[in-house]
């Protein structure tokens, strides 16, 4: 398999990310699928921060501990990550500020020759990677005139200048005949899968690692036909999206696990008035402020549980781009559909990481929810046979519309009379069994790898990449569910049936998936947890399901 | 035209006889009913409330409503707002609710001026939980949780409102209700953050009645400058929600200014925008 990772890293400020994005776009353009790792510590000076670019001629989302190059901006990334070099690697670095065994030049003479910023050393360093590389010069040129936003000429030059010092190129790598696909990330995918599935605003408080949802849909509001909101916290955050679901705005929040603490009123007030709401959840490690900047898989047993009272809810888990991309879409339709609150439960390591994006976009489309038609007297809170009561906005000219936090009669008005009580307890719960119902439709458990295999790796969210191609080396079977609540029991145990041993691979301490699981009977037989706020790597991964095999 | 009968529910109505909030109800219904008359289409109009005595009034209403959570009140009125300008959203919120729980989101309505007008019931007193001391409670208030007197004093919601932003202020008394009636007309009129904070005596556990109407008098134009924030503040400070001498009611404050909803939405309209093309942003991402 042609495949190559590459290492870029320098503190905080060298702009390390920007160079693994111009990294993986000439890479993509000469048709390599990309796998894009960020890491950066919570600061935003000094420190140290890498980026990990895996490039692959066959569809990859995981990367590697190991490494084929390794660009060093400065002395810590050598001496940090030295140890990942396979044999025959290099080390391109700045010769003015590290040393090491391999090829240094000083990046800081070039930027300086050209009177640049000393941002600019990334550039530089761009340029001679690749030189070593062999990338033909125009595949560069373009790729900094479409990603650097500003003094593009002068980028140039210092990149042309680096790429000029590489004499002879030592890790050429050849051009692959595919066509380049977009790059993009976690995040990205969810807000493209949102808008898609016909999202009017976007609500949220700025929280790593969901910012870049909000980043990205307000830099491109008007092309993306969506009004952003940044409120004054998570509680803003969530009550006003209840508001705009009531005016009948299709609205999204996003958080991480502290934001989204700050919700559960408002998830609790979406089960009892039955309002729309989609909420992405992008974990990160806990309790607390935890590792804010890495990730985990930590609050799944949180989400499926958060709020008080008995809540119906869907919580679906995308492992990579394409699943953000899909099941934001299906959660939008599905809490309009519902009426519900429903989740995307993302995490750092899917959020921020960039994947070679081939999703089918057509297959996510607005679906019009059960609309009232007009006839009749209105009642918000209409005890149906499905549970799902017809919807109208305030503005209707013939419709009353009362949305309420408290136990109500159909009209929406507080009722406290034991029969009323449970006649609205029995219509939300025909509904769950509505939902249930339409849930089988989907594809809610993918399988990979060998589907015969005796041996299963069980797995969700973005711990699928490495148990992907940890499965394809031994010739395993991986079982991912894709809704977590309500959990697809018959699918789950479909998926499994016949295996000797189930392996649950989780990012997290105690194996949450491992324990939402058994109380429906379902039992593991060995688990691999990781839980130093890394995310599995392809090569770690393998030694430790061998481990447990052995 | 609705009548006043037609904006009741069937809903029985469960304050306290003598409750001050039955003025507000019938200030707010007479209020909405003369609104009519002036052009405002009912059925655009969203009532928000929060939890306590107060909120009941979304269930005795019979116009579009929202019955909210303790203290959120603005977030689902902002929320309302934005995703359809259309709508004339009024709020009512407890002094507990308004002052206390969510007082954090009063705030930014008030410094962000969005179009809304709000409407705090304030009794002084936790009425729904049988009467503990809240934010605008008098010095040394011996309530429930505090039977030696509490340890707080109390905030003045009026400077507050003037230092946070909103472009109309103003103090209702419910016994008043002709000059409330007045009040919430021009504030649902007014193009920015309305604020009426409306002292609302609790039979039951606070009773205010004499002590309002020994003190309470109304103020208007025609002796105070309602552009002059200076004059505004002079005018709160009469009276620090303690003792005191003599209660202003009436309009502190009012100044037009640009409004959230125009900044931020700029002409659009969440409920009837249709999302955008998503190919040519990735096209971009190649």
């Amino acid at each position: 398999m042609k495949e190559i990772s590459i290492l870029v890293g320098g503190k905080a400020g060298d702009g390390i990310r920007q160079a693994g994005h111009v990294i993986a776009r000439f890479l993509n353009r000469i048709g390599y699928r990309i796998f894009f790792y960020d890491d950066y510590p919570s600061l935003i000076r000094g420190g140290h921060n890498f980026s990990i670019i895996r490039a692959s001629e066959k569809r990859i989302i995981a990367h590697k501990e190991t490494v084929d190059v390794i660009v060093a901006l400065n002395q810590d990334a050598v001496n940090n990550h030295k140890h990942r070099l396979n044999p025959g690697g290099i080390i391109l670095y700045d010769s003015n500020k590290a040393d090491a065994e391999g090829l240094g030049i000083d990046f800081m003479d070039i930027v300086k020759k050209f009177d640049g910023k000393p941002i600019m050393r990334n550039t530089a360093a761009i340029g001679a990677l690749a030189g070593v590389l062999n990338i033909e010069w125009s595949v560069l040129e373009m790729v900094i005139k479409d990603a650097v936003g500003h003094e593009i000429d002068l980028n140039l030059k210092i990149a042309r200048n680096a790429y000029d010092w590489i004499e002879s190129p030592s890790k050429s790598v050849s051009k692959l005949d595919q066509k380049p696909l977009p790059l993009v990330s976690g995040n990205e995918a969810i807000a493209l899968g949102a808008v898609k599935a016909g999202l009017n605003m976007y609500i949220a408080y700025p929280m790593t690692p969901a910012s870049a949802i909000l980043h990205y849909l307000a830099a491109q509001e008007n092309e993306l036909g969506v009004v952003t909101v940044h409120p004054e916290s998570e509680i803003g955050v969530a009550l006003m999206a209840l508001g705009a679901a009531y005016a009948g705005a299709r609205a999204m929040v996003g958080t991480s696990g502290g934001g989204f603490a700050l919700m559960t009123e408002a998830l609790s007030l979406a089960g009892q008035g039955e309002l729309p709401m989609v909420i992405v959840e992008a974990q990160r490690p806990g309790p607390s402020t935890g590792v804010p900047t890495y990730t985990m898989q930590g609050d799944l047993a949180f989400v499926v549980h958060a709020g008080h009272g008995d809540i119906l809810r869907v919580v679906l888990a995308p492992g990579d781009a394409e699943e953000a991309f899909y099941t934001t879409g299906l959660a939008m339709n599905l809490a309009w559909k519902f009426q519900i609150p429903a989740f995307v439960l993302s995490d750092k390591h899917l959020s921020e990481s960039i994947f070679s994006f081939d999703a089918d976009l057509d297959k996510v489309e607005p679906e019009k929810p059960l609309l009232w038609n007009n006839q009749g007297e209105y009642k918000r809170y209409l005890d149906t046979q499905n549970g799902i009561s017809p919807l109208a906005f305030p503005g209707n000219p013939s419709a009353i519309i009362k949305a309420t936090s408290y136990e109500h009669d159909e009209n929406g008005i507080t009722t406290e009379e034991p029969e009323a009580i449970s006649r609205m307890q029995r219509k939300r719960l025909r509904k769950r069994k509505t939902l249930e119902e339409e849930l089988e439709k989907y594809e809610t458990v993918n399988v990979y790898g060998n589907p015969d295999s005796k041996t299963v790796l069980l797995c969700w969210g973005s711990t699928k990449g490495a148990c992907i191609e940890v499965a394809e080396a031994l010739d395993l079977k991986v079982v991912q569910p894709l809704i977590l609540e309500p959990l697809p029991v018959n699918a789950l145990k479909k998926a499994l049936s016949g295996a000797d041993k189930i392996i649950d691979v989780e990012v997290n301490a105690t194996g949450q998936l491992a324990k939402l699981i058994s109380s429906h009977g379902i039992c593991i037989d060995d688990m691999i947890l990781r839980f130093d706020a890394r995310p599995f790597t392809v090569d770690a991964l393998l030694d430790n399901v061998k481990e447990v095999l052995s | 035209m609705t009548t006043i009968k037609e904006l009741d529910t069937y809903a029985q109505n469960t304050w306290c006889p003598g409750c001050g909030n039955f003025g507000i109800l019938t200030s707010i219904k007479k209020a909405l009913a003369d609104l009519e008359k002036d052009g405002l289409d009912l059925n655009k109009v969203a009532i928000v409330s929060g939890i306590g005595c107060h909120a009941k009034i979304a269930d005795y209403i019979n116009v579009n409503s929202f019955y909210s959570i303790h203290g959120r009140v603005p977030p689902p009125m902002t929320g309302i707002k934005l995703a359809n300008p259309d709508l004339t959203v009024i709020g009512h919120a407890g002094d507990g609710d308004a002052y206390g729980e969510g007082i954090e989101h009063l705030i930014f309505s008030a410094k962000r001026n969005i179009d809304m007008t709000f409407i705090v019931h304030n009794n002084r007193v936790y009425g729904l939980t049988t009467g503990q001391f809240t934010p605008t409670s008098p010095p040394d208030f011996k309530g429930r949780s505090t039977p030696k007197g509490s340890p707080e004093g109390p905030l003045n919601p009026i400077e507050l409102m003037l230092s946070a932003g909103a472009t109309f202020v103003a103090r209702g008394y419910t016994k008043n209700m002709k000059h409330l009636q007045s009040l919430i007309k021009t504030a649902v009129n007014h193009k920015g953050f309305s604020f009426i904070d409306v002292l609302q005596p609790c039979f039951t556990f606070f009773n205010t009645y004499d002590f309002y109407n020994e003190r309470v008098y109304e103020f208007s134009s025609k002796d105070h400058d309602v552009s002059d924030r200076k004059a505004a503040f002079v005018k709160a400070g009469e009276w620090a929600y303690g003792e005191g001498e003599k209660i202003p009611i009436g309009i502190f404050y009012q100044v037009k200014k640009p409004t959230y909803e125009e900044k931020l939405l700029a002409g659009r309209i969440p409920v009837q925008l249709t999302p955008g093309d998503i190919r040519p942003v990735l096209e971009k991402q190649i």
